[in-house]
């Protein structure tokens, strides 16, 4: 049977179990677009392609599947850059699919034509510029396994123009063989009964956990492991989800803007266990001091993330949740009642710390931007899927509503890419079409990807958006109000557009809080609405995120309300 | 923490690209390179790429598993205090004028190398050793004028056991 090269990609998509895909056509696309339009692949047209990249993100994220984006050569190819090292950073599965200039004008500064591979080198997991229409079907297909296999991550394949319409005999390998890529999954056991002994002797051990739980779909094991040994939890914020965040054994947040007793019990700690987690520079603060007191025992399926900041005792290489599940086997053999009796005076210290130095903030007469994610949490019941852009809007989010389950708080962690959350809340929602889906935003982030309101509108995907709106760039107007005198360089937003009237001019529904009785009722008035919302919440506009340590110092170094 | 050299070798995928993903890891990373050398091996698909870096043990550790997570890098040997033969070819172009060309010749005999060109001005040596002695070389002829030098960096194989 021979196929078009066009034919094989969507055919390698469907086997692929793609059957969405977020894109923008262009000149070098053409033809893909026009199989596209007769194959049974659902095509999201998004508004601009780094929303295609961040909502194939959030569809990933929300769904455990990869996400599939298809954009058009040159400017198309470079305005996905942010998405794939928003995806690469936070080890998102995805495949990126750009179109190139014809293979005969490669080379020759050809219209639209970028080397996109060597630009994303850096920031993809793998990537491929196909010159012959014979390797298209296994490229795809190694792509798909690259970024969904070991730590996950962006794949990017660059398809020129001619081969999109050359024809070819359609042959693909049932299987992806590549003997350079062999990511390790199963731990080594003897490291697991290191594990096992060290938790049977440690007096004030924690459990530290990372977006790799999440990912590896290891929330469940990991909730009976901490429950079995009695260990408190604390995550970074990628690890958000991955335990209960209303279990008494939850610390919240560690790091920079984490709780005091998180922060704390780290500090002290005699034993740290670190599952799929790479102890980013937001979490350690000085790395020197950083549970300094403890063995740290860290389970990651990428040897690269072992040792890189943080010196560690026990290395597991393994895949997380298979990890913790053999933990959980070996340790139900020991007697837990014993294990369980020594944490009681330990349990008790963060009680003390948790009470003493709860997260708080003070309520005024303005809107607090805390006190609207707490009604959020309250009306949504906790079940909301939350998107978030990147600032004082994302810790928020983070500190008040507490995530029960993997996969509800969708946020660019390690890049920190503003205007993340309103495309990542499309995918989501494309995912799952009857969740509640929320982008918590600020005013300044929701405006670098706002044209995706008219995406929402398009596909009836009735998303809502929360913007605190501070008329700040809220995140560095702290930072400048705390270590640059108060100078507000270029952080006012004094010409934002009227929220109320952009959502409607979208077609979609506006509402707005100016003040603190009103925001039940516009939260509640905009999740019943059956389509997308913008609700703007007028809020307090120099409220600071607390606790806070600055960067560079240890945690306990925090600056508290 | 004391920065040392270090000789990794690294089988890679022979493919377009995969020079500059090894590159790029290093500069993106702010890793040293102190000389690279690639060529194919004996497998057409195979190429081997020899590499000495410094940088203290932990970052080479780092190094050395940054390697072997890029998809096109087969395996990675770090010859580093292991038994292993290293090799590096100059060229240097010295300057010869005649009451110059005797010592220049003597040097080349005592350090059992070629001219390998000739002219009224020149003689061009080509010089294979390790890095030791192509350096006492060049040390030699620098006070008679080198005018040109160029060199490959090393290449190197672990011994086997049995020899």
């Amino acid at each position: 049977m021979e196929l078009t090269g066009a034919q094989i990609l969507m055919k390698v998509l469907k086997e692929e179990n793609a059957d969405t895909i977020f894109g923008y056509p262009g000149g070098a696309v053409l033809d893909i677009f026009d199989e596209l339009a007769r194959a049974d692949i659902n095509l999201v047209f998004v508004r601009h392609e780094q929303g295609a990249v961040h909502a194939a993100d959030g569809y990933a994220r929300a769904s455990g599947k990869v996400g599939v984006c298809l954009v058009t050569s040159g400017p198309g190819a470079t305005n996905t850059v942010t998405g794939i090292a928003s995806a690469y950073m936070d080890s998102i599965p995805l495949v990126v699919i750009t179109g190139q200039v014809p293979t005969h004008l490669i080379g020759n500064d050809a219209f639209q034509e970028v080397d996109i591979v060597g630009i994303t080198r850096p920031c993809t997991k793998h990537n491929y510029l196909v010159k012959d229409v014979k390797d298209l079907g296994d490229v795809i297909k190694e792509a798909f396994y690259i970024a969904r296999s070991g730590r996950p991550g962006p794949v990017l394949i660059d398809i020129p123009k001619d081969l999109a319409i050359a024809k070819v005999p359609y042959k693909v390998k049932k299987k992806v063989g590549l003997k350079s890529y062999k990511p390790t999954y199963e731990p080594n056991k003897k490291q697991l009964k290191k594990v096992v002994e060290l938790i049977k002797k440690a007096r004030k051990p924690v459990i530290f956990t990372g977006g790799g739980v999440i990912i590896s779909g290891a929330a469940k094991n990991l909730t009976e492991f901490a429950h079995q040994t009695r260990i408190p939890v604390t995550g970074s914020l990628m690890g958000l989800g991955g335990f209960p965040g209303t279990d008494p054994l939850w610390l919240g947040m560690l790091g920079m803007h984490g709780t005091y007793r998180a922060n704390m019990a780290v500090s002290e700690c005699d034993l740290m266990i670190a599952v799929g987690v790479r102890f980013d520079d937001r979490v350690t603060g000085k790395t020197d001091e950083f549970a300094a007191n403890a063995t740290i025992i860290q389970i990651d399926i990428d040897p690269t993330s072992i040792h890189k900041n943080i010196p560690v005792s026990v290395p597991v290489v393994g895949d997380c949740n298979i990890t913790l599940g053999y933990l959980n086997d070996l340790i139900k053999k020991e007697n837990s009642e014993d294990i369980k009796k020594k944490r009681e005076k330990w349990l008790g210290q963060i009680e003390e710390w948790k009470e003493t130095t709860p997260l708080v903030y003070k309520q005024k007469d303005n809107i607090k931007p805390q006190y609207v994610i707490e009604k959020l949490f309250e009306i949504t019941k906790g079940k909301a899927i939350i998107t978030t852009e990147v600032g004082q809007n994302q810790m928020w989010a983070a500190q008040y509503y507490h995530f029960d389950k993997p996969g509800h708080f969708i946020t660019s962690g390690g890049l920190g890419c503003m205007g993340f959350g309103l495309p990542a809340a499309i995918g989501a929602q494309k995912a799952c079409p009857d969740a509640i889906v929320v982008d918590i935003a600020g005013d300044g982030s929701i405006q670098m990807n706002i044209q995706e309101m008219a995406t929402a509108v398009q596909y009836g995907l009735p998303v809502k958006v929360v913007i605190l709106n501070n008329r700040f760039l809220g995140m560095v107007r702290q930072w400048q109000e705390l270590f640059y005198d108060k100078l507000y360089s270029s952080t006012h937003l004094d010409h934002n557009p009227d929220f109320v009237k952009l959502a409607e001019a979208y077609g979609a529904l506006g509402l707005r809080a100016t003040k603190p009785e009103e925001v039940e009722k516009i939260l509640a008035q905009g999740m019943a609405h059956n389509g997308p919302v913008i609700m703007d919440f007028v809020v307090e506009n120099e409220e600071n995120v607390y606790p806070m340590v600055p960067a560079g110092a240890p945690i306990t170094q925090m600056l508290l309300v | 923490m004391t920065e040392e050299k270090y000789t990794i070798s690294i089988l890679v995928d022979n493919q377009p690209g995969v020079l500059s993903r090894i590159a790029g890891l290093f500069s993106g990373r702010g890793y040293n390179i102190e000389s690279l050398c690639v060529a194919e091996t004996s497998e057409a698909q195979l190429s081997r790429v020899t590499m000495v870096t410094k940088g203290t043990r932990p970052v080479i550790e780092q190094i050395k598993k940054q390697l072997n997570k890029l998809i096109n890098v087969v395996k990675v040997i770090d010859l580093t205090g292991t038994r292993y033969v290293q090799r590096e070819l100059a060229l240097i172009k010295v300057n010869a004028k005649p009451e110059f060309r005797a010592e220049i010749l003597r040097i080349v005999d005592i350090f059992r190398c070629k001219v390998v060109d000739v002219g009224p001005e020149h003689y061009t040596v080509e010089v294979t050793g390790d890095e030791e002695k192509l350096n006492a070389i060049l040390g030699l002829l620098k006070p008679l004028g080198i005018k040109e030098v160029a060199r490959t960096g090393n290449i190197a194989l672990s011994r086997e056991n049995n020899h």
